[in-house]
């Protein structure tokens, strides 16, 4: 029978079958990271269990830690108090463990596929939603659990029931000016964030194909945000081009045999999914949302829809409550609303190819001068690429703070806050109400309108500035 | 974790929908080592005001919801981060029960975990307990996991799916870990058969 991507990996890794048909699933990565963790490794230790496979382990941490004056510790004590967990965690049950020093620190999400750890037709776990980001390297990767967590630690499987296959196909040639983010976004907005629930994302078609391993990382990433666990992309030599070389990868003769396996990889002609959509890359315009769920994305050339004529009155509610919490009007124009702060950073934006996409608006423009602008590299290795490749100084030449790599603004767990009220044009995935600090307000846009964003101090449409 | 047969509670009713993790707990009390005292962040946006005073109009706040042991929502509730963070809150607010149209997976799985039951019911049901709910302490739904049923105080009774495993381990208050590792000798096989494969390398970090 045909099988798709999703069915070859998922097959590859059962270990076992319950009789009412749920998996003991292998997995072949586990990262783990300082917030998610805690419990699982307090609840192993309590039933005397150990870390079956440490070689399938690593550890890091990123959601918590300040991102500046690493060398002056974490000032937060129950941040330290996390981090400290973690380290005195990590060194009783031996896991690996990238140091918050060690220039390969960032977030667990980036340095996976950057550290070549994430590998094609591996099972990935972390105790994080955006893990469907690793699915990019054409892997089945997926969020856990604290319970999850402490299960894969101690037994290195999961139980799992199949999720079923949903095909995503984007076609044509993604216009100047657009980029991942916005096919992604346009992609949340037509099926809505519950459009993937139950089911594995599987992103093809000429558009996907001829993006970047960077791109395809952004568009996994947001897998979640449509509801699905996983997102993935069937690998080929742009895939294998990206492997060669990094670090925990294979090597030789050993990425040989892989490679070949791999190239299997693929949906088989006639494989059979649950649910398929088809967009058009071609007619694509940047996006940006408007309201607190990323499926409430628009057009940077349109406006903020009118509750009004929303007939379900349930969902004419929502909308209304967040204008009020946007503090937006029905039928404004996006462009031109004013804002405060800019984010360029995160699990879905925060690679070199994104900053170099910023810096591509810039070009010696400033930030404008109301605009706290803020710039978090992925990790140490993408933060030193960029001062190497000069573009580091470029941000801060145009007003930008750059610092040090984190989850920082993503989700406001360490210093990087908004304040009550506060507007942000951000390179994240999450406009949840108070995600970015309490009261804050988050428009979710690629790093080309973050920065355009930021020099013009209004959502503007990047293109204006190409 | 504890057990789960029979639930006879006041139903909060939540008309809201996609109500996601960040609701249900805000990131900035994720910092802990600990599962446990977080009921008083549950949902903390909406239940304090900037002053961290409750907010009186909030479904949680009002008597008789205080002692509400079932929780009834809109759909994709859940929706956002794997935190197991919020079924913990819920569970130490004394929620055991969640009833929605849909929730989101990794959400819907995690409550599971800690013993709590998500039940997805049609929507014009959801309606329904959504409406018994709104008349508080008169009205208690009964929730058998046993039967899988939901009864509204008028004694009809919607029925429920459930996975037999998770209905397994919730009615018995079974161990994932140690049911998993009961299959240890399958494992075994597996890594024997699979370690050596090129495209598996071990992590081992030098230094
Ligand atoms: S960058 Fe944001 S979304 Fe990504 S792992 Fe960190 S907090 Fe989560």
């Amino acid at each position: 029978m045909a099988s798709t991507l999703f069915d070859k990996i998922w097959q590859a890794h059962v270990v076992d079958v319950m009789p009412d048909g749920t998996a003991v699933l292998y997995i072949d990565r586990h990262l783990v990271h300082e917030v998610t963790s805690p419990q699982a490794f307090e609840g192993l230790r309590l039933a005397g269990r150990r870390v079956r496979r440490v070689d399938a382990t690593i550890a890091v941490a990123d959601h918590n830690i300040p991102t500046e004056n690493r060398a002056g510790g974490i000032a937060e004590p129950e941040s330290a108090l996390q981090v400290a967990t973690l380290e005195r965690n990590v060194a009783e049950f031996g896991v690996p463990y990238i140091p918050v020093v060690d220039a390969r620190q960032g977030i667990v999400h980036i340095i996976g596929p950057e550290q070549g750890i994430s590998l094609p037709g591996m099972t990935i776990v972390c105790g994080d939603s955006h893990t469907s980001t690793h699915g990019a390297m054409g892997s089945l990767a997926f969020g856990i659990g604290t319970s999850e967590v402490e299960h894969v630690l101690a037994t290195q499987t999961l139980l799992q029931k199949p999720a079923k296959n949903m095909l995503v196909r984007v076609d044509g040639v993604l216009p100047a000016g657009c980029s991942a983010k916005d096919i992604i976004l346009a992609v949340i907005g037509q099926i809505g964030t519950a459009g993937g629930t139950g089911h594995v994302i599987e992103y093809a078609g000429a558009a996907i194909r001829a993006l970047d391993m960077a791109g395809r990382m952004t568009v996994c990433n947001m897998s979640i945000e449509a509801g699905a666990r996983a997102g993935l992309i069937a690998p080929d030599d742009v895939t294998f081009d990206y492997v060669r070389g990094r670090p925990f990868a294979p090597h030789g003769e050993a990425l040989d045999r892989a490679t070949a396996y791999w190239r299997t990889l693929v949906s088989d002609d006639g494989a059979h999914y649950d649910k398929v959509v088809i967009l058009d890359a071609g007619t694509l315009v940047p996006q940006v949302t408007w309201g607190t769920s990323p499926e409430t994305v628009v057009p940077i050339t349109g406006h903020v829809p009118d509750p009004a004529a929303e007939p379900d009155e349930s969902k004419r509610g929502q909308m209304q409550r967040m204008l009020e919490y946007m503090d937006l009007r029905p039928g404004q124009a996006l462009a031109g609303t004013r804002i405060d702060a800019v984010f360029i950073g995160s699990c879905t934006n925060g690679r070199i190819e994104d900053l170099r996409a910023a810096a591509g608006i810039l070009r010696g423009r400033r930030v404008a001068p109301h605009v706290r602008a803020m710039i978090v590299p992925g990790s140490g290795l993408v933060k030193a690429q960029a001062e190497a490749e000069g573009i580091a100084q470029m941000f801060i030449d145009a007003g930008f703070e750059w610092r040090e790599a984190g989850c920082s603004m993503c989700l406001g767990m360490n210093p990087d806050k908004l304040k009550s009220g506060e507007r942000c044009a951000s390179t994240s995935n999450r406009n949840f109400e108070g995600r970015q600090g309490p009261g804050g307000r988050t428009h979710l846009v690629s790093p080309a309108m973050a920065a355009a964003a930021a020099v013009a101090g209004t959502l503007i449409d990047a293109r204006e500035m190409a | 974790m504890d057990k789960f047969d029979r639930l006879e509670a006041i139903a909060a009713p939540l008309r809201m929908s996609n109500v996601d993790t960040d609701k249900i707990i805000p990131a900035r009390f994720l910092k802990t080592i600990k599962r446990s005292g977080l009921g008083i962040h549950a949902f903390a946006g909406l239940r304090y005001r900037a002053d961290d005073s409750e907010n009186p109009d909030f479904v949680l706040n009002k008597l008789p919801y205080r002692q509400a042991h079932i929780l009834i929502a809109g759909e994709n509730f859940g929706c956002g981060s794997s935190r197991e963070h919020a079924p913990w809150a819920l569970l130490d607010f004394g929620i055991r029960c969640v009833i929605a149209p849909s929730f989101a997976d990794i959400f819907f799985n995690n409550c599971f975990k800690n013993g709590i039951l998500p039940i997805v019911l049609p929507p014009a049901q959801c309606d329904a307990l959504m409406d018994d709910a709104e008349s508080g302490a008169n009205a208690r739904i009964i929730v058998d996991l046993a039967a899988q049923t939901v009864s509204r105080p008028d004694g009809e009774a919607f029925p429920f799916e459930i996975d037999a495993f998770r209905k397994r381990c919730l009615l018995e208050g079974l161990d994932d870990i140690g049911l998993t590792l009961e299959k240890s000798p399958s494992i075994d096989a597996f890594e024997a058969r699979t370690d050596a494969e090129p495209w598996r390398p071990k992590i081992v970090l030098e230094g």
